[in-house]
């Protein structure tokens, strides 16, 4: 039986200082630090942070596009599978948001993300329409455990929906590159032929020796059955699979996975947008201060306050707004300022004193 | 002198305090790229002229070049405190949250740590301005420089004790942040400083290291020059520092207010106090820059998280609305300014100067109100 353990590339690249140079420069360009300057000379050259220059791109279908972004130095691959956050700039604001690379994870000296535009989404439509050659993106190390294990399983299946295709195609580019000895079978469902944006990609891949590929299409063939599935892999009980997609999909091939009884075979990936309307006119939800590990009711009245209630004490001290002094991350959620603002970017950073929670939500205090 | 609370009517005070709102709510939703990209344009020119000030001490040899890299190096640090770090680490760019704008993350090129400095100046500065006993930077624990302030033998070194702070002000603001005039007194415990003990020490360390150590070594034979070149340019950025921000509270006019008359104060009352106790100084749009725009320490106070670029704008419409509701507005050009504050630090080193006759007017003042 192979299984087979794949072995990360270290992150060795032309170019890099010896690294007793490298913390002279550190020393003699405090406070600010040795990126502040050599971004200002070109903002591809930052040693510690982790930025991506488009070199090519394409819009597979009317509503997407893709990107080949070549990673800065100190990027340090990724497990197919994961995700990465991607920052841009839009009107002087940084935005960011988690897209999952869709190539081989053993070709990631060059990433490739496909972005779906989707309405009012501020960073995939900026994407869509500004995307360009030279474009410089701010991106994160991979993230997340939806992922091939590295002794990879004997057969694998993969079940994706609409822009949920990029993490499952990664798995299987990057199976198909290590000559993956076992079976792996991808369902995929897209609402039209011309929602699909890697058509011709599939095709190469279905070529492969051990490899299925059925693609399905909502508006014509309905949504996901179980006969799909045994249609495409019909051992799949005994395999693994990887599941990303809208929540229906999800929903359906949970409940058949349950019912079979092997629900533990089952990895998933939420790939829905964060839900913007929130009725602010009620309270409720929780907050929850991840780094004291205190969950409280939300009252409506500001963080500070309900912080302090529970018993922490976070740093603070005008208690107006003015100071910055309480300013902590927020993880998720969605939250109101006082002039009444609502925001639900992932990561921002928030004044306690002056915000309260709209719904549940997660700060790192 | 009208006190703070008698100078409007309650009415008016919240009237004026909504006006104030929705200046700073319609500045607030213009933010863009423009001010991204100009915080941008500052930083590349200070990193640009400290770069070119630091290559510049490999010449030292040569006065000219010498005394070029000092100017460069010392404007470099005057931007790197003033325009960027100051207003940086008001929070003025949170709102891009991008972490080398983040008022949380900044750390500027001064012997004072970012993060103590902020308790003192963003919290207890900016909150309780010229509230005497309360603002810490009414005369900054060392000097009296207000009639409230009780006087003591001690302050006849008045004029010593600026004089000294004018040119070791970065470690001034140090031992300013570690409130150690009222360690002196026993007012507070070392043991209750731990934190920004530690803080001073790990930035003392890198500050000093780089300026009179590492670069100094780097020029190898010229090194006594470029560490004589490099505390030329802190000592230059010292004294700008410490004349623009003296100007901004203590010339004459500007009032200070007890704590008896701040209690419960509403955001207009805030708003009102903050007019009453902050002066600016006049000069072009390089003075500008260089101050910080802390030329404009007015508008600055009103909002202090709005970039700074902004204050030039709207200040002549906070002037006007100032002007409406016979409100002072403290403006004066730099060398009257700074002779009022002189001549003010003189003054209280001297017993019973509180009794005196208010000083002549040095600064324009728009007293009349509006035709009602």
């Amino acid at each position: 039986m192979a299984m087979r353990t794949v072995v990360r590339r270290a992150a060795t690249r032309p170019g890099t200082l010896p690294s007793s140079l490298a913390s002279l420069a550190e020393r003699l360009l405090t406070p600010h630090g040795v990126d502040r300057y050599l971004e200002l000379i070109d903002p591809m050259l930052v040693r510690r942070e982790i930025r991506g220059e488009v070199v090519a791109l394409c819009r597979p279908t009317k509503d997407s596009i893709t990107l080949t972004v070549r990673p800065s130095r100190a990027w340090q691959g990724f497990a197919a599978g994961q995700f990465v956050r991607v920052t841009v700039d839009i009107d002087g604001v940084r935005r960011t948001r988690c897209y999952s690379p869709a190539g081989s994870a053993h070709r990631d000296g060059e990433l490739e993300f496909t972005v779906k535009a989707h309405e009012g989404g501020l960073v995939s439509r900026h994407l869509h329409e500004r995307g360009h050659v030279g474009m410089v993106l701010g991106l994160s190390s991979a993230d997340g455990t939806f992922a091939l294990p590295e002794r990879r399983p004997d057969s694998i299946v993969l079940i994706a929906g609409g822009s949920g295709i990029t993490p499952v195609l990664s798995m299987l580019r990057t199976l198909v590159d290590e000559r993956y000895p076992g079976e792996v079978s991808l369902l995929y469902y897209a609402r039209t032929p011309a929602d699909v944006p890697y058509v011709e990609e599939l095709d190469e891949l279905a070529a492969r020796r051990g490899v299925r590929i059925h693609v399905r299409y909502t508006a014509a063939d309905g949504h996901f059955t179980a006969e799909h599935l045994r249609r495409v892999a019909p051992w799949f009980a005994r395999a693994t699979t990887y599941l990303c997609g809208p929540p229906s999909l999800m929903e359906s091939v949970r409940a058949l996975y349950a019912d079979t009884g092997i629900s533990e075979h089952l990895h998933t990936e939420e790939f829905t947008p964060p839900v913007l309307t929130v009725n602010t006119s009620e309270v409720g939800g929780r907050i929850r201060f991840a780094r004291s590990g205190v969950d409280v009711e939300n009252d409506g009245r500001t963080l500070l306050e309900q912080a302090e209630d529970a018993g922490l004490s976070p740093e603070h001290g005008c208690r107006m707004g003015i100071c910055f002094s309480c300013t902590q991350r927020k993880v998720s959620g969605v939250v109101r300022t006082a002039s009444g603002e609502e925001s639900a970017e992932d990561g921002e950073e928030i004044q306690l004193c002056v915000t309260a929670a709209a719904g549940d939500v997660d700060i790192d205090c | 002198m009208t006190g703070l609370q008698d100078r409007l009517t309650p009415q008016q005070v919240e009237e004026f305090g909504r006006e104030m709102d929705e200046l700073r709510a319609r500045i607030v939703a213009d933010l863009g790229a423009d001010d991204v990209e100009y915080i941008q344009n500052v930083i590349k020119t200070q990193r640009g002229l400290e770069v070119t000030g630091r290559a510049l001490m490999y010449a030292g040899f040569f006065p000219p070049a010498w005394l070029a890299g000092v100017g460069a190096l010392s404007l470099a640090k005057i931007l790197d405190n003033m325009e960027i770090g100051h207003n940086v680490m008001h929070g003025q760019y949170d709102w891009t949250r991008d972490p080398a704008l983040s008022s949380q993350r900044f750390e500027w090129d001064n012997v004072a740590p970012a993060e103590n400095w902020r308790h003192s100046h963003n919290y207890i500065h900016h909150t309780y301005t010229n509230i005497v006993d309360k603002d810490r930077d009414v005369g900054y624990g060392i000097l009296r420089i207000d009639p409230a302030q009780k006087w003591h033998p001690y302050y006849l070194g008045n004029p010593v004790y600026a004089t000294l702070l004018a040119i070791f002000f970065q470690w001034g603001v140090m031992l300013h942040d570690l409130e150690v005039d009222r360690l002196v007194k026993g007012e507070r415990k070392w043991s209750e400083f731990r934190e920004e003990r530690r803080r001073i020490g790990r930035k003392m360390g890198t500050q000093i290291g780089k300026d009179y150590v590492l670069f100094p070594l780097l020029t190898g034979p010229l090194a006594p020059l470029t560490f004589a070149g490099n505390a030329a340019a802190n000592l230059t950025r010292n004294l700008w520092a410490f004349g623009i921000i003296f100007c901004g509270h203590f010339p004459a006019d500007v009032e200070s207010f007890s704590e008896e008359e701040t209690e419960n104060e509403t955001r207009g009352q805030w708003y009102l106090r903050q007019i009453l106790g902050s002066a600016n100084i006049t000069g072009g749009k390089l003075f500008h820059v260089l101050s910080g725009n802390l030329s404009h320490q007015i508008e600055h106070h009103l909002f202090p998280d709005i970039p700074a670029r902004r204050y030039p704008q709207i200040a002549g419409e906070v002037r006007a609305i100032c002007a409406k509701y016979g409100l002072p507005y403290h403006t004066g050009p730099l060398h009257k300014q700074l002779w009022s504050v002189a001549r003010k630090i003189v003054k209280f080193a001297l017993p019973g100067s509180g009794d005196s006759t208010p000083e002549p007017a040095t600064v324009e003042r728009d007293r009349t109100p509006a035709a009602a």
